[in-house]
This record gives C-alpha cells, structure tokens and sequence, in this order.
C-alpha cells in the first residue's frame, strides 16, 4: 500500500507499438497500488459516475433535511416550512411558483395539488420512501443472493441443486406480479415491509452470477494453497473466494437497486404498493395522471425524481463496472490510436482510460486474496 | 444432446408445477374473497356467501384447493382437459384468457420485433464508432430510457405525441425553423453513422442534412400528413435503395449476381406496383396478403437461387430480403392510401391517433383501413415498450460486439486482408450474435408479465386486466391462468435459451 504517486508516463519514447506503450503506461500507473486503489482511481475516471455520485449525495440531503424523517409516532422536522400530509389554503391557483429568471423559490416552488398540499413537501417524502426501499432492498437482495449464490457455487453437489431449483422457481414468476400479490397483502403495513418483500423477491439473478463466480475461482491455484495451508471452508469463502468475486457482486446490486426503485413505483401505480395516508412517488404519478392536462406539475415533479434517481444509479453501476472489470473498454478508437502514434506530447487522460483495458482481467490474482 | 434436452425438460416441469403451486396460495391468501360481500347489506347476504364458497370451493384450504386446479387442468374433474375453472362472476376462464391472449400477442409482438432490431442495430454501430459522440450520446440516452418508469413516459406520449400529432394534422404545416432544425440533427446522426474520414464526413453531412430538408419541404408542398403516400417515382427510388443498400451489407457489393438478382427482384416488385394498389389489394384479406408476402418471398429466393451460380445460398438470401423489403415498402403505400379516408371517416373525426383501447369501436372497412386503425392504436405502447427494451437491446449487442472485435480471430481475418464489411459482417456480428440470442430469448419469455402496467396505462384489456382484476377480488382462477402463459412461457423461452446457445456455440458441451 504505497503512497507514492505513480509518475505519469510519457509514452513520447515508445515509437514502436501502440498497445506495448499504453500497456506499460498502465503498468506504470498502477504500479505499487493496492486493487481497491486501483479501482477507486478508475471510477473516480468515470466522469458521468462522479456526476452522479454528486447528485444522488444532493437528492438524499435535500429530500430528508426538507420535511424531516417520520417513523410512526416519532418526528423530527425539517426546514422546509410545510409538511407533506397537510393541506393549505391554494395560493395563485396552485401554479409552481419556482422560476429561473429571475431566480425565486416562492412559497410552493412545484405547485400544490387540488385539496392545497405543497408538491414539494408531497415529493420530498415520496423520495425519502423511495430510496429507502431502494437501500433496503439492495441490501437484503445482496445479502441472500450473495449467500446462496456462494454456497451453491462452493459446494455443488445437492445443495446446489436444491438451492439453484428454488432459484429457478422464483425467477419463472415475474417480479411484477408476485411483488404485486404480495403488496396487496402487506402493502398496508408501510413502505419498510413493502421493501422487505421486494428484497426476499429480488436476489435471483444474483444468486445465479455469484455461483458462476464461486464455480471458477474455486478451482484456482490460491484456493488450493488456503485449503492445503489448513483453511476451513468458512474461511476460504469469507477470506479467499468472496473478496474476489466483490465486483460482480457491488456492480449487480447498484443495478438491482436502481430496478427496485422502478418496481417499487409500478407497483405503487398498480395500487398494490404504498398505501395512503403515505406516499410514494409510484402513488403520486398513479393519483395525478387524470389531471396531466390541468395541473401538469403534479405529475412533472416525481417522475423527475424517480428518472434522476435510478438514472445517478446506474451511472454509478456503470462507472463500478468499468473500475471492477475494465474488458469493456478494450479497443481504442482508430481517432485514439493515430493520435497515440503521431503525437510526441504526453497523452493525455482519454488514451490512458483506453490504455488500461488492454490489462487482461485480473480479478482473480492471487495477492487480492486475503488484501481486501 | 437429447439426454441433456430431455432432463431439462422434465426439470422444466417440475420447476414450472412448483411455481404455480407457490403462486396459487400466495394468491389466495392475499386477501378475503369474501369481502365485498361481507360487508354488503344485502338481505340475501349469507345466501350469496354460500353460493360463492361452493363455486369456488372456498371451503377447501387453498394448499388443497390447488390440487382441485389442478386436477380440472388435466381433466379430472370432469370439465374436459385444459379446464381452468370459473371467475368470482362465473364466467369461464378459458374463453376470458384466449381473448386476453390475443391482445396482448398483438401488443408486445410488433414492440419486441422493433426493440431487438433496432437495439442490435444500433449496438452495433455504437460498437463500430465506440467513443464517438454518437456513441456517447446513444449511451447516455440507454441509461435515461433504462429509468423510465412506463407508465410516467406513457402519459406524456399520450399528450405530446398523440394530442399534439393530431392538432398538428388538423393543420398540418412544418415551419421552416423545425425543417433547419430537423436537417441538422439528421446530418449529424448519418455524419456519425457512417464511417468516413476527414472532409467526407463533412460530405456525409451535407448530402443527410439538405435530403431531409428536400424531403420536408416536398412533405410540406404536396400536403403529404393529411394524403401520405409514396407513390410509383418513391416506390423506384426506394427499392432502388433497398437492392443496394441489402447488397451492400449482406454480400458486398462486388458480388455481382447478387447485385444482379436483387435489381430484378426490385424490379419485379415496381413492375407488379399498379396491379396490386389497383386490382390485387382489394381482393385480400389478412391471410391471403400474409400468403402473398410469403409467395413474394419464396419468388425472390428462387430468383436468388437460379442465378445465383456457384455463390447459391448468399446470392438467394440477398434477394429474399429485398424482395421482402419491397413488398413491405408496396403494402405500406396501400396502407397510406386509405389514411385520408380513415381519419375523415365519422368514427375518427380528424383525430386518428388514439390514446387508448385496441381498437376503434364499430368501426368497419378493408383489410387497409383495419390494418390503420390498428397501427393507430399500437402506436404508441409500442413507443412505450420499445424505449424500455431498447436500451439494454443495445447495450448488450455493444458491448458482445466490443468483446468479439478485440478476439484474435478478428485481427487474422483483417490480416489475410478481408474487406472491412466482411471482418465485421461474417466475423464479428455473427459471433457477436450468439449472447445476444440468449439474452433475447431471455426476455421474450418476461415480456409478457412486463407488459401489465403498459396495458393498464393504454387501456388493452389483456393479460393484465385478467391478472389484475383476479387480484383484486381474490380469485386465483384468473390470476393462474394468467401465470400459466405467463411463467409457461418464461420457462420455455429460458429452455429454447439455453439450447440456442448450445447450438450456436460448438464450445459449449451439454451433456
């Protein structure tokens, strides 16, 4: 774990290969760093992750300092000056009052619904919901998925089949319809059952991935090594297998967070999801759609929100798939390789993103194995 | 190989009865099925509970009932096999699920066909162009489509595309800055499309942007919105193209027999233009026009065939595809040909983009005018799925293709010095293909389940309606018959899945 910068290199000097110059242009750059330096550096690279990383930071803090969190009886209040389930007088016929030039908030910036309760308020809680559900279910889902995918995958013989059937028996329902029979149940009970569920539901497909995964890497050398160096199964799961499957597993759950969000407000606009008094911002969109005509900005607002949330997710999911597993960024534009060719000046950062797919995947050496 | 299909099979099957077993008492444990009438005051009250509980067998515990499901599936109950009981209104599930199915196959057919389709092809080109702005903007544009929630894009298609297409058409004139506009944006797209270099490119620019711009403003002259057509001179220029640009792609445009059979197939097709918008096309009906499509096809082939020397197979499947191309472009002009006449007829009234519903109700005509009313009211779920399934179509065929295009193979066949259209064409995409098979087959069994909330939103009363007014009054029968096409088929495109892939695949072993 060296603290030394890595020199930038300048790849003047290479004439002869390309790939030969990017290669140790990577060589260099991630020389004496530890694998989760080196991943962090490549999402921190990924311009529309950082973007995204930024703005769902800014969504969690505006959505719960605003209208303060609620749990049952208990409350704290936010700055906000209304709060979501009352109604006040409709001022200027409900219109948002939010401009940019000039720039004013005013008293209800996205407008009020026809009964005079202040859309912001109304979305800001639908949010908090929302990513609640959205965290989790990303970490239930992961969790299950995890431990049944590294099972299976570790032992095969009869667990893994019992355990893969019961997976293929989950996966023929479609999650929209099972978590739509069991929302209409347990849907009165409040959105944290609600994501439960969906978590209980949600952990398939990465159960399937984490036994791929587990199915390779236990036959690597370094497994051999633990089991021959006297390590119970405990560790060599814990220890040597799952610290190298850790990207597969970050990258799906981002994405399995960013369909929760989808189906939590499907089936909230199917009326099987988040019941009233509460809201979701599945349930505003559901409850407004009739007055798209009139009153538009019931219905702009929380799907802004809702598109704003899951899109930060999956850039996020994007920019951790592209740290964990760089082979996607393997071929370098013809505009790239000629100007790597041609240029005597130091190349600059987008040649080095190309350059250090040419790395084989190497997720599986056998130092990450106890360093992570 | 048939030891490996049959075991998957069977464990198909048992896969498959233990889904809708777990289905069966989820639904009906979901609520009371009694409810409504529990709380009724009607004086005949515990009259009605009794008559409900025997119909359906409410008094049985559902981890039983099930079993009498079950049973009236494979006929033991003396209803004939394939028996999926009766709704709380006791009607027969059987005939309420075959229309569901018919409206919805209609639905998400023509959606998932466009979908993959235009995803594999526009994975692809972004594959080809990786890092451009094109790629850049098609990425971001995935990502923003793979966040919509349905129902959210279907309300705005409804007020913008359809409420605003249709006041458009009332008047229907392009002012001269959306032509600029327009033009730009398709100069732009075909500038990053095609692969040139350097002052080309600026060429490519030129030729997209002022063709669009030409083509609005002959749309704009000749009134074309509210009298669409694309009459003899469009029909020659287009399959023109069409013989061309399917030679081009499919065998290079150095092969000239195929050249050679796709300019006769095209000519062919212009030749039996008049006869069939005048004469043929009233005599058809859905089949019979189907039946045509198909002899217009197999003609082609054959023409490919019997010219196509020692090159047989390419040769013929270059031309099949033109002469279907054809024959799709000479049926879309028939269709247009009745647009005007549809959308001033009493039941439209100018408004011919619908918002809901699958059909104009009491309306009657030709196969043409059927045929538009239909498109009018596919219209815009098919928006609304393709923009949903389009996105990871695309970046599944982008990134299979990117994985396929650095393998060694790759670089020997651009080394032995084949053409850049071979390399990617007969190298590349067809093995790029073979992930993408799966993962389409993948879907295809789960878009029938996904379409629920697009059908509730565009009011088809389809599958969705079936699962979910079972749902909502606690009645499995409905619910199950909805899941048996449902999960059955999700099951059955997950075995055709895996078999596709061993097919395709020699390095794959099952065994």
């Amino acid at each position: 774990m060296s603290n030394i910068p890595p020199p930038v290199e300048q790849p003047g000097h290479h004439e002869g290969s390309v790939a030969e110059a990017e290669n140790s242009i990577e060589l260099k750059e991630i020389a004496g760093l530890s694998q989760g330096q080196i991943v962090r550096r490549r999402f921190f690279r990924h311009k529309g992750a950082l973007i995204s990383m930024f703005a769902l930071a800014f969504i969690i803090l505006l959505s719960f300092t605003s209208v303060g969190v609620a749990f049952g009886d208990w409350k704290s209040g936010g700055w906000w000056q209304y709060t979501w389930n009352v109604a006040v007088e409709i001022e200027n016929n409900g219109r948002p009052t939010l401009s940019l030039f000039p720039f004013a908030i005013g008293n209800h910036p996205f407008g009020q619904d026809e009964v005079g309760r202040d859309i912001f308020a109304v979305v800001m809680r639908g949010t908090q919901q929302s990513l609640m559900i959205m965290v989790i279910v990303g970490v239930i889902a992961t969790i299950i998925g995890t431990v049944i995918g590294a099972v299976s995958g570790y032992y095969r013989g009869w667990r893994d089949s019992v355990l893969m059937r019961f997976t293929d028996v989950i996966i023929t329902i479609p999650v929209i319809v099972i978590a739509a029979v069991l929302g209409r149940r347990f849907g009165d009970f409040g959105a944290p059952v609600l994501a439960v569920i969906l978590g209980l539901l949600l952990w398939t497909g990465l159960a399937r991935l984490v036994r791929g995964e587990f199915l390779s890497l236990r036959e690597r050398e370094f497994v051999d090594a633990a089991r021959v160096a006297g390590a119970n199964d405990n560790r060599i799961i814990f220890r040597h297998i799952l610290p190298n499957a850790i990207g597969v597993i970050i990258v799906n759950s981002t994405l399995l967070m960013a369909s929760a969000i989808l189906i939590e407000t499907g089936i909230s606009f199917l009326g099987y999801g988040v019941q009233a008094p509460d809201t979701s911002l599945g349930k505003i969109i559901s409850e407004n759609q009739v007055a798209f005509a009139t009153r538009p900005w019931l219905f702009w607002w929380p799907g802004v929100f809702i598109i704003a949330i899951a899109l930060c997710i999956n850039f996020i999911g994007d920019g951790l798939r592209d740290a964990f597993d760089p082979r996607q960024k393997r071929m370098p534009s013809d505009r790239a390789l000629a100007r790597a060719d041609r240029d005597k000046t130091p190349v600059g950062p987008a040649p080095l993103a190309e350059a250090e797919a040419r790395v084989p995947r190497a997720s599986g050496s056998t130092g990450m194995g106890t360093g992570l | 190989m048939a030891t490996f299909v049959v075991r998957r099979l069977i464990a198909s099957i048992f896969i498959f009865i233990a889904a809708t077993y777990l289905m069966y008492i989820l639904v009906a444990l979901s609520g009371d099925p009694l409810e409504d009438l529990r709380t009724s005051s009607a004086p005949n009250k515990q009259q009605l509970i009794e008559a409900r509980t025997a119909l359906l067998n409410l008094d049985v515990p559902p981890p039983l009932r099930y079993f009498i499901w079950l049973g009236g599936i494979f006929g033991l109950t003396g209803k004939g096999f394939g028996y999926l009981g009766v709704t709380v209104q006791n009607q027969p599930v059987n005939v309420l699920l075959g229309q569901a199915m018919g409206s919805t196959l209609q639905l998400v057919t023509l959606a998932t066909v466009v979908a993959i389709i235009l995803g594999i092809v526009v994975g692809i080109t972004t594959a080809l162009r990786q890092y451009s702005g094109y790629d850049y903007g098609v990425t971001f544009l995935s990502f923003l489509f793979f966040s919509l929630p349905i129902f959210w894009v279907a309300v705005l298609l409804k007020q913008y595309l359809a409420i605003g297409f249709n006041d458009f058409l009332r008047d229907p004139a392009i002012p001269w800055w959306l032509i600029v506009i327009l033009a730009l944006i398709s100069g732009v797209i075909w500038m990053s499309i095609i692969p040139r270099k350097g002052i080309q490119r600026l060429y490519t620019f030129l030729i997209a942007a002022v063709a669009t711009a030409a083509l609005l403003v002959y749309m704009e002259l000749t009134d074309w919105f509210s009298n669409p057509h694309i009459g003899i001179v469009g029909i020659v220029l287009s399959a023109a193209g069409v013989a061309f640009g399917v030679t081009a792609i499919s065998t290079g445009l150095r092969q000239r027999r195929a050249l050679r059979a796709s300019i006769i197939v095209a000519a062919i097709g212009i030749a039996m233009y008049y006869p069939f918008m005048l004469f043929i096309s009233y005599y058809l009906t859905f089949w019979t026009w189907v039946g045509l499509g198909v002899l217009a096809v197999a003609v082609s082939f054959a023409i490919g065939w019997f010219t196509g020397g020692a090159d047989k197979a390419p040769v013929a499947r270059t031309a099949a595809i033109t002469g279907f191309l054809v024959a799709a472009l000479i049926s879309l002009d028939r269709f247009m040909s009745v647009w005007n006449a549809y959308a001033n007829s009493s039941r439209i009234k100018g408004r011919p983009i619908a918002t809901i519903g699958s059909s104009t109700p009491g309306l009657e005509g030709s196969l043409w005018v059927m045929g538009v009313d239909f498109f009018t009211h596919l219209l815009l779920p098919t928006i609304a799925l393709i923009l949903i399934s389009f996105a990871s179509y695309t970046r599944y065929s982008r990134a299979s293709l990117l994985e396929v295009m650095n393998q060694d193979y790759i670089r020997t066949a651009r080394a032995k010095g084949l053409t850049e259209r071979t390399v990617v064409v007969r190298h590349a995409f067809r093995n790029a293909l073979i992930p993408i098979a799966t993962i389409v087959a993948f879907d295809i069994g789960g878009i029938v389940g996904g379409a629920v909330i697009t059908e509730r939103v565009f009011g088809w009363t389809g599958m969705g309606a079936l699962f979910q007014n079972g749902l909502d009054h606690v009645d499995p029968n409905p619910v199950m018959a909805f899941f048996l096409v449902v999960g059955g088929l999700a099951i059955l495109f997950n075995l055709i899945a895996d078999l596709v892939y061993a097919g395709l695949d020699p390095r794959i072993r099952v065994s």
